[in-house]
């Protein structure tokens, strides 16, 4: 017997994905925990466009006229800043999270690239300091793998102080995970759920904060350069106060960025979208007269050259991706759909990270399927996917008539929606609006 | 017997010259005098050199210490000897909070009291406080010894892995996951070993030993209210 379709009447606030999500609950006993990052639609990069030359300014002719991409990160006080020859970097994804051969991959590409990759909550591995010229070495809440010749033999140091993932929340590796190897880097029992701590040890707040900036500065000599990495809530005092406590570079990343295991309800609430995080960031850093001093790296959704011109151009020195380095190196592909399957889901909408059986072997731990991503496969396609972004970088500068990249500036853009306006503070397309600035 | 006057070099001055000195140096002995708490103070140490600072120190000394060892006679701040990897740390006076903090590996003895959150992190350093330690210390610890011989403030050993924590006096309250365990006569000679390394003079029968219950190692639901 068939329904009448004219009968069904779906609920605005128990749709079929909240009726499945609380029957799981009620099922299972815990919140969801999973990776990638926000599902939900937010404002983002995609609601602005750039506005291209014309009469009123000439742009640079494309494959001719030379649109330059290096940036220059730690250049305060570090004794040895180090130089990219483009400004997208590759975010913090630890040893755990990710494979040995996944982040040997990330290693190489961004050797080829002339760019960053950075260590993540796990310590540094041999693979990826022998395979990355210019490595980020991050300093976490955990303080997993934390030690002092690892500082002294990388290029610049992060002090993660939050994700934009989880900001206030620490990271989470479930037991799946936890093998032998990276147990022992992190001095934990093998095949437990592991929880890092959403705070540092050893300090609280901005004033603590400088004065482990000065120890680690003390420990390295002054020669790397200091990051301090926020993840995207209260973005304007939280960048101020990096830049007061002695940041070099203050890494802002929005709540899109992703993560390898954490709680839905963090993932989807928990933060603002990484559009209006760079305005606020900009704002602070000018506000305090270190725009370009203190260098800006933005993060959280960035997948394209124009992702990346619309974050350089409102007013950031680098971006930096995460996600879209795992999406390059396999992540969602439909290959081994039948492994897809086996963890209930299909290619494209796949966040089983935290299970630690990833089909295409980038975030996983077990032998087998990591040999389905090679390290020199692995590099050949992230070095691709960077140079297209440069290369789509490069063409929306010159369209704009740009010699370097860093001269995008928001005047060269317009929104597409109010939201987006408001968030970014550049004007409403085809109008001189922006919201929130003192006129209706 | 090199002698450093902080009251006439800085600090960056002196760590450099530690940093500096070459596997084989002859330089061995340093006294340092007029700390007046500062920070950072031969922090980052790789060689095997005996260390006196007399005086008070400030935020993060000592910190991620290898292979010296470092007497401070005085007290000092926050963080002392964070993520000590090997060597040793002594403290002639009181500690403030996160003493020991994620310390990998050596010796950390503070002769008087710490504040909270000593031995936080801790990562298989081995801490031997002669006093009381304030609340949530041991929190998150994951290897290594913790060795109170006074008493411990509220939620010892929150959230505890596989650290080894011993108290002689009273214990405020235990965090989640921690509970007491049997002292055997294996871990009455192990505590005497510790007690013995660090120059603390202490009756290893007296004292009571805690460790995880391991009910937390994952998560399940019938376990939330312990969080």
């Amino acid at each position: 017997m068939s329904v009448d379709p004219r009968g069904l009447r779906p609920s605005a606030t128990f749709p079929p994905n909240v009726i499945a999500e609380i029957q799981r609950a009620a099922d299972q006993g815990l919140y969801e925990i999973r990776g990638f990052g926000a599902k939900r639609k937010l404002p983002t990069f995609d609601d602005l466009v750039f506005l291209g030359a014309s009469v009123s300014r000439y742009p640079l002719e494309g494959y001719r006229e030379k649109c330059a991409t290096d940036v220059w990160l730690g250049t305060r006080f570090a004794k040895k800043p180090i130089h990219l020859k483009i400004p997208i970097t590759i975010a913090g994804m630890s040893f755990g999270a990710l494979g040995a051969n996944a982040k040997e991959a990330i290693g190489r590409a961004c050797t080829e690239m002339g760019t960053s990759s950075t260590t993540g909550d796990g310590g540094m591995t041999e693979e990826e300091r022998r395979s990355s010229k210019t490595l980020v070495y991050q300093v976490l809440p955990s303080r997993y793998g934390l030690n002092p010749d690892d500082l002294r033999r990388c290029d610049a140091i992060e002090v993660v102080v939050g994700q934009g993932a989880k900001p206030g929340g620490g990271g989470m590796l479930l037991g799946m995970k936890i093998t032998e190897r990276v147990a022992a880097m992190r001095r934990l029992p093998v095949g437990i759920d592991q929880r890092s701590a959403c705070r540092h040890p050893d300090w609280t707040g901005p004033d603590d904060l400088t004065i482990k900036i000065q120890e680690l500065r003390e420990i390295t000599n002054w020669e790397k350069p200091i990051y301090v990495k926020v993840g995207a809530t209260r973005t304007r005092y939280d960048v101020a106060l990096a830049v007061k406590a002695g940041a070099d570079v203050v890494v802002v990343d929005g709540m899109q960025g992703g993560t390898a295991a954490t709680q839905d309800v963090f993932i989807e609430h928990v933060g603002i979208p990484t559009l209006p995080a760079v305005r606020l960031a900009v704002e602070a850093l000018q506000e305090l007269d270190m725009h370009r001093k203190v260098q800006l790296i933005v993060s959280g959704g960035i997948r394209s050259g124009a992702d990346a011109g619309k974050a350089i151009a409102m007013g950031a020195d680098a971006v930096a991706i995460g996600s879209a380095t795992m999406v390059a190196l396999g992540c969602n592909k439909p290959v081994y759909i039948e492994d897809y399957h086996k963890l209930d889901t299909e290619p494209g909408m796949c966040h089983h990270c935290h299970t630690g059986r990833c089909p295409v072997g980038v975030t996983t731990q077990d032998p087998e399927l990591q040999k389905r991503l090679s390290p020199e496969q692995g590099a050949r396609w992230l070095r691709n996917y960077l140079s297209v972004m440069v290369l789509e970088l490069q063409t929306v500068a010159r369209a704009c008539g740009k010699s370097h990249v860093h001269n995008l500036e928001p005047d060269d853009l317009v929104a597409l929606t109010v939201e987006a306006a408001a968030m970014a503070k550049v004007p409403l397309a085809g109008t001189d609006w922006i919201p929130g600035n003192g006129r209706f | 017997m090199i002698n450093v006057d902080l009251a006439a070099e800085t600090v960056r001055d002196l760590n450099q010259r530690l940093h500096d000195l070459p596997a084989d140096t002859n330089e061995r002995a340093w006294r340092i005098v007029n700390p007046k708490g500062a920070h950072a103070l031969v922090a980052g140490l790789d060689r095997p050199v005996e260390v006196r600072i007399e005086g008070h120190v400030g935020y993060y000394c000592a910190g991620m210490n290898k292979q010296a060892s470092v007497t401070i006679d005085g007290h000092c701040g926050v963080g002392v000897a964070e993520n000590i990897m090997s060597g040793a740390v002594r403290v002639k006076g009181n500690a403030s909070q996160s003493a020991g903090a994620s310390g990998q590996g050596g010796l950390l003895v503070i002769e008087g009291d710490a504040a909270a959150r000593c031995g936080i992190s801790m990562k298989g350093v081995t801490i031997v406080v002669g006093g009381s330690v304030g609340h949530m210390s041991a929190f998150m610890a994951q290897t290594g010894n913790l060795v109170i011989c006074g008493d411990a403030g509220q939620s010892l050993g929150d959230s505890i892995y596989e650290a080894k924590l011993y108290v002689q006096g009273k214990v405020e309250s235990l965090g989640a996951d921690c509970i007491e365990k049997k002292m055997t006569p294996h871990h009455i000679a192990k505590l005497e070993r510790l007690l013995a390394e660090a120059g603390i003079k202490a009756d290893a029968r007296k004292f009571r030993r805690f460790g995880s219950a391991r009910k937390l190692y994952n998560f399940h639901v019938d376990h939330a209210d312990a969080y």
